[in-house]
Parts: structure tokens; C-alpha cells; sequence
């Protein structure tokens, strides 16, 4: 038993939980979430947002820490040894690979983002003017979108110093191991997170109405933006998609990390009540922070426009915000604590996701620590370097997050959910839970586990399938009464204007409307069609072309060879599987579980 | 902002902040517990993974 003392665990179990959170509380809390409620309801959002989550995301998080302290138990860490242990098939250690490639993969892209946080912290820091003068220009550049490449010319900015300086930083904490490197950084980035996030939520809702001109932009109108709700938003089955797929992301579901942290809690450690702690941890930096700082804010300074972006984290983070913080008293103290915290966020996030991969080198090959983070240094840096360079439009940076942190992460919890259910099974999962328990958990949630929650993700994943892969014109709203159109080109009248603006799509004062084809029109800004399309039904209905990811993907050869890099990689780790499979079964590592 | 927006607002507010104050009350407050060990498999698998890998 004395080799049990010498094996990695938590030093404690508030530390475990904050490095749970850590993990989870990431940049979807604080963007994400906020524009995906207002495009989906607004407060309406929040009903079938709370159904997931006490559905579909703390059963699945429970679940994800009962099999990992199980495995770890029975020594295994890394993904492919602790789907062995759960499922003693062969096939059990493949499903496991894609908990190696799921957080491997984000962290490529998402340690770039991470970047730029920390990039925008500095240069509110300094004061540079140009980011308050052009917000939305200084972000292209900072990023390169204007060009693939353009990141690694010669002045083109310091986001590659950052960049290498945050990659470093990250290997160097994992590099200390669970407890020193990752427990210990959380414990210290956790509480400073929320005092930053208190000291820009005071901010915020304290401007009144920070312009007298404009009496309309104020708090509580800013509050409303976010809150006020739509119920007939409910009736759209892409509400509740968006509303299982935001708790997905949020929790940090399907990504591998948790049931590898879980890993190295001991027998004794509390599962239950610390799995419901880290996931109401992370509600707060989402419900109270996210919801009540982001959007608002947008709204006191930006108007209705600030719906304008909404449909992207990147826009509402990096182009709308700076807009607000350039407008706002004291705002480059309180744009530079901003992105800071997002830093903070997105570090705690970052570095959870290289653990996986680690305790795999370690496990599956017998390698010691530093021989483990300079392999996975190597692969990292060739995923980050591919995003970096195909960085115009960020296309590249988009199919890895698709690939991967949507379409992966349904799989891997799909997979994770039947092994659980079917597999390791209720009973003993109930049984497992309650060992070391502060809390006890109905076993209602257990029948949910083999039940509900397999039948719920798989329709989410049909229902993305269908929305989210094909092309398709998705209606919008009717144009009222007392419009109408002719056979001729005309310009956008201020009350279709009107109209576009009161469903949160502004066109530009030059839009004009064209007839097309099956007795449509087209709206155009000069020759550039914009995606809308008005037909003729019982009235006048407007229809938005959203573009799928069949076509996205199809279309473009940095998508393409985008999703080659990830199937490489996918490939390259299953290789890596196979070989580690090779060797633990010649140890007859598993020999001693029972069937 | 409409009183559904107040409403859906302090309800969602309300509820997190209590769950979590619960939470994190309960888990610095309480002792662990005791658990006998009934592991059936040996724990002699040298993982790597240890606190000093190096």
C-alpha cells in the first residue's frame, strides 16, 4: 500500500473541486452564454436551459466522476485503461482514444484564444489607442484574418509573444503535476477570478445611463436585452438545442477531463456532493457573471445593435466590448480586468484539457513526466502552429472547434452515458457514488443515467444532424401589413427597416430588395446579396439562408484540410492506443479486475 | 425590462447563488467520512503518474 501514497492525487477536496471548475468556468460562460440566450428566448432561454442541466448535465458529471475514481482505484488515469476497466471489451480502449483527441485538439485552438485574452489585458494595460479607436480593425490584425499567415510576418503585432508565452506557461504547470501545478494554480486563479468578475459586475451596473442623449440605454433596459423573456422561442426545437448544447460545452461534458481528474481522487474523497459543487461553481460564473455583465453592458452603450453580436462569442468578446470599454468611465482599467479574468478563465480551462493526453504517455508507454509533456509539447504546438497560420477568417480555428467541440463531445458522452448505464451499471454506480458520500443522491438520477440521459443525447444529436449540418432558409418573422412589394428593384423602406430591426437583424441604410427567382426577392447592400430572402405565403414572410457545415467544410480547402489535420491526429492517437493496449495486455494489467 | 424579465432573472440569479452557497458551505464545513477499503485488485501498477514522475 505504500506505492498508494506515491501516486498522484488531490491534496484537498477543495482544491479538487476548484480545478473541476476551473476546468468547466471557461470563456463559454462569459460569451457563449450570453449570446446564445438572447438569440434563443432570451429569459424563455433559462426553462429549457435548467431541464438540461438537471437532466442531462449533473447526472452526466456524476457519472463521469463515479467511473473515473473507480478506475483510478484500480490504478488507471488515462481514458482508454479506465474505459477498460469499465467495459472489459477491446474494443473499450478506441472509445477511450477519443478522450485523448477531444481535449487535445481544443487546447490547439483554444490556448490561441487564450492568447488573445491575455493580449487584450496588456494592451488595456498600456493604453494602446488604436484597439479604442477601431475595435473590430485591431482584431483582424491581432489575429491575422485578413490573411493566411499574416501572423507570422514581421510586425504584425505581439499576439505570437503572448501566444508562446501563455503555451509555456501552461506546460509549465502541468509540468508540476495534479496537485502542485494544477490544484494549487486554481486555488489562487479561482478567487481572484471572481473578484474580477465582481469588481466589472459592479461596474456595469452602476453606469445608469452612461449617455443623457440616448435615455433608452440604460441599466435596466440593458438588463431586459438579456432577460426579458420570449416564450414563443420555446416552440422552436433549436431553443432547447441550443439550451443542451450550451450546458454540454459549459460543464466540460464529453471532453475526457473530468473522468481523469476523478481519477485521482481516492476512496475516500467525496463524489457526489463535490461533482454538484463544481457544477453550481460553474453556474454562478455563468448565470450571475455571464448573464448579468456581458450583454448588458453591450446593450447600455451599443443599443439594439449589440444584437448585431450575439451569433458570435468572438464578435460580442473582441469587437463589441472593446467598443463598450472605449465609451465607458474608467474603461481601460475595466476592459484590461476583463480580459484578465478571461485569461484566468481560459487558463483554468487550458490546462485541464493537456492532463488526458499526459496521464496516457505515462500510463500506456511508462514514460516519465518530462519525456510526456515534450511529446505532447510537440503535438500541441503543430495543431497551434496550423491554426495560427490558417488564420484568415478564422476558418481553421471554426472546423477544429465543429469538429471537435461539437460533434466529438456528443459522441464521446453518448459513449459515455451507455457505458455507465449498460456497462459499469446503476446499482454499482449508485454504490460507487455513495462511497465516501456528504450528500445522497435519489436514485431516480441513476435510473435517468440508463435511461433518459442516452435517449436525450441522441436527440440532440439527430436534432443537430438535421439543423446544423445541411444548408437551409430558416424562417424568421412576417413582414406586418401595409408593406408591399413590387417587380422592381426598390430600396428598403424605413418601415421594412423598421421591421428587420425589431426582429434583431439590422440591415444596412443602403439595403435595397430585388425580385428572384419563384416570385422571391432578394435583399441586397449594393451587388452583395445579404442572406435574407422574402417569399410570398399568407403575407409577406422573411427567411434567413443559414449556411451548414456540409457546405462550409466542402466549400473551403482550409476547412478541408482542417478536417484532415484532426482525423491525423484522431488516427495518430488510436495507433498510440493500440500500442499501449499491446503492452498492458502483456503486463496483464487488467487480468486481476473481475469480469 | 418587463416583470417576466425581473421575474426569470431573480428566480435563475436566486437559485444558482443558493445552490452553490449550499454547496460550498457543505463542503468546507463537513468532515470526510470513513470508508473500508474493499478493493479486490492490487494497487501495485506502477502508473508513472506519480507526485515526483522525475
Amino acid at each position: 500500500m505504500a506505492e498508494a501514497n506515491t501516486r498522484e492525487q488531490w491534496g484537498s477536496r477543495i482544491g479538487v473541486i476548484l480545478a473541476v471548475a476551473g476546468s468547466a468556468v471557461g470563456l463559454g460562460n462569459f460569451l457563449r452564454f450570453p449570446g446564445t440566450a438572447a438569440q434563443n428566448g432570451g429569459g424563455a432561454f433559462m426553462l429549457p436551459y435548467f431541464i438540461s442541466l438537471l437532466v442531462l448535465g449533473i447526472p452526466m458529471c456524476w457519472a463521469e466522476w463515479t467511473m473515473g475514481r473507480y478506475a483510478g482505484a484500480r490504478g488507471c488515469n488515462s481514458a482508454p485503461a479506465i474505459f477498460t476497466v469499465i467495459w472489459r471489451h477491446p474494443l473499450a480502449k478506441y472509445a477511450g482514444g477519443l478522450a485523448l483527441v477531444i481535449p487535445l485538439v481544443i487546447y490547439m485552438y483554444y490556448v490561441l484564444i487564450e492568447s488573445w485574452c491575455l493580449g487584450y489585458a496588456f494592451t488595456y494595460l498600456i493604453g494602446d489607442a488604436r484597439l479604442a479607436q477601431d475595435p473590430s480593425g485591431y482584431f483582424s490584425k491581432f489575429v491575422g484574418m485578413q490573411e493566411n499567415g499574416l501572423i507570422y510576418e514581421e510586425g504584425s503585432g505581439h499576439g505570437t509573444w503572448v501566444l508562446l508565452i501563455v503555451f509555456v506557461f501552461n506546460f509549465l504547470l502541468i509540468y508540476r503535476g495534479v496537485s502542485k501545478g494544477i490544484e494549487s494554480f486554481c486555488k489562487v486563479a479561482m478567487p481572484l477570478m471572481l473578484t474580477l468578475g465582481i469588481i466589472v459586475l459592479v461596474r456595469v451596473l452602476t453606469l445608469g445611463t452612461p449617455d443623457p442623449a440616448k435615455p433608452d440605454q440604460n441599466v435596466l433596459r440593458g438588463l431586459g436585452f438579456m432577460w426579458n423573456p420570449k416564450p414563443e422561442a420555446l416552440l422552436n426545437p433549436a431553443t432547447w438545442l441550443a439550451a443542451s448544447g450550451q450546458i454540454f460545452f459549459s460543464l466540460s461534458v464529453g471532453f475526457g477531463i473530468i473522468i481523469n481528474y476523478a481519477s485521482y481522487l481516492t476512496k475516500k474523497d467525496d463524489l457526489a456532493l463535490s461533482g454538484l459543487t463544481s457544477c453550481s461553481v460553474n453556474e454562478f460564473f455563468e448565470v450571475c457573471m455571464g448573464g448579468l455583465i456581458t450583454l448588458p453592458a453591450a446593450f447600455l452603450f451599443l443599443g439594439v445593435a449589440a444584437s448585431e453580436f450575439t451569433g458570435s462569442s468572438f464578435a460580442l468578446g473582441f469587437r463589441a466590448l472593446p467598443n463598450v470599454f472605449a465609451r465607458m468611465p474608467a474603461g481601460q482599467v475595466i476592459g484590461s480586468l476583463w480580459f484578465f479574468m478571461l485569461f484566468l478563465a481560459a487558463i483554468t480551462s487550458s490546462i485541464s484539457m493537456l492532463q488526458p493526453v499526459i496521464a496516457f504517455l505515462e500510463e500506456g508507454f511508462g514514460l516519465k513526466r518530462h519525456a510526456s509533456v515534450s511529446i505532447l509539447g510537440v503535438l500541441s504546438a503543430l495543431g497551434c502552429g496550423f491554426v495560427l497560420y490558417f488564420s484568415k477568417d478564422l476558418v481553421a480555428l471554426d472546423t477544429f472547434d465543429f469538429l471537435v467541440g461539437s460533434v466529438m463531445i456528443l459522441v464521446l458522452a453518448l459513449i459515455q452515458a451507455v457505458l455507465y448505464g449498460w456497462a459499469f451499471g446503476t446499482q454499482r454506480g449508485h454504490e460507487e457514488l455513495h462511497e465516501g458520500a456528504l450528500i445522497r443522491i435519489p436514485r431516480f438520477f441513476q435510473f435517468m443515467l440508463k435511461w433518459i440521459v442516452p435517449m436525450y443525447l441522441l436527440a440532440i444529436f439527430g436534432g443537430f444532424c438535421f439543423m446544423d449540418l445541411p444548408s437551409r432558409d430558416v424562417f424568421k418573422f412576417h413582414l406586418g401589413q401595409g408593406v408591399a412589394l413590387s417587380q422592381q428593384e426598390v430600396a428598403a423602406s424605413e418601415a421594412i427597416q423598421a421591421q428587420f430591426a425589431s426582429n434583431d437583424v439590422q440591415l444596412p441604410a443602403s439595403a435595397t430588395i430585388r425580385p428572384a427567382e419563384g416570385g422571391s426577392w432578394q435583399v441586397y447592400d449594393g451587388d452583395q446579396a445579404l442572406p435574407y430572402t422574402i417569399r410570398t405565403e399568407k403575407s409577406l414572410a422573411v427567411y434567413a439562408h443559414e449556411v451548414g457545415y456540409y457546405e462550409k467544410i466542402g466549400n473551403h480547402p482550409v476547412a478541408l484540410a482542417s478536417l484532415l489535420f484532426v482525423a491525423t491526429i484522431l488516427a495518430f492517437l488510436l495507433v498510440m492506443v493500440y500500442i499501449a493496449g499491446q503492452r498492458w495486455e502483456a503486463e496483464g494489467r487488467f487480468e486481476h479486475l473481475e469480469a | 425590462m418587463t416583470i417576466g424579465g425581473w421575474t426569470v432573472m431573480i428566480v435563475s440569479v436566486a437559485s444558482v447563488l443558493a445552490l452553490a452557497a449550499f454547496c460550498l458551505y457543505r463542503v468546507l464545513t463537513l468532515p470526510p467520512v470513513d470508508v473500508t477499503e474493499r478493493l479486490k485488485g492490487p494497487l501495485d501498477i506502477d502508473t508513472q503518474d506519480t507526485i515526483d514522475a522525475d
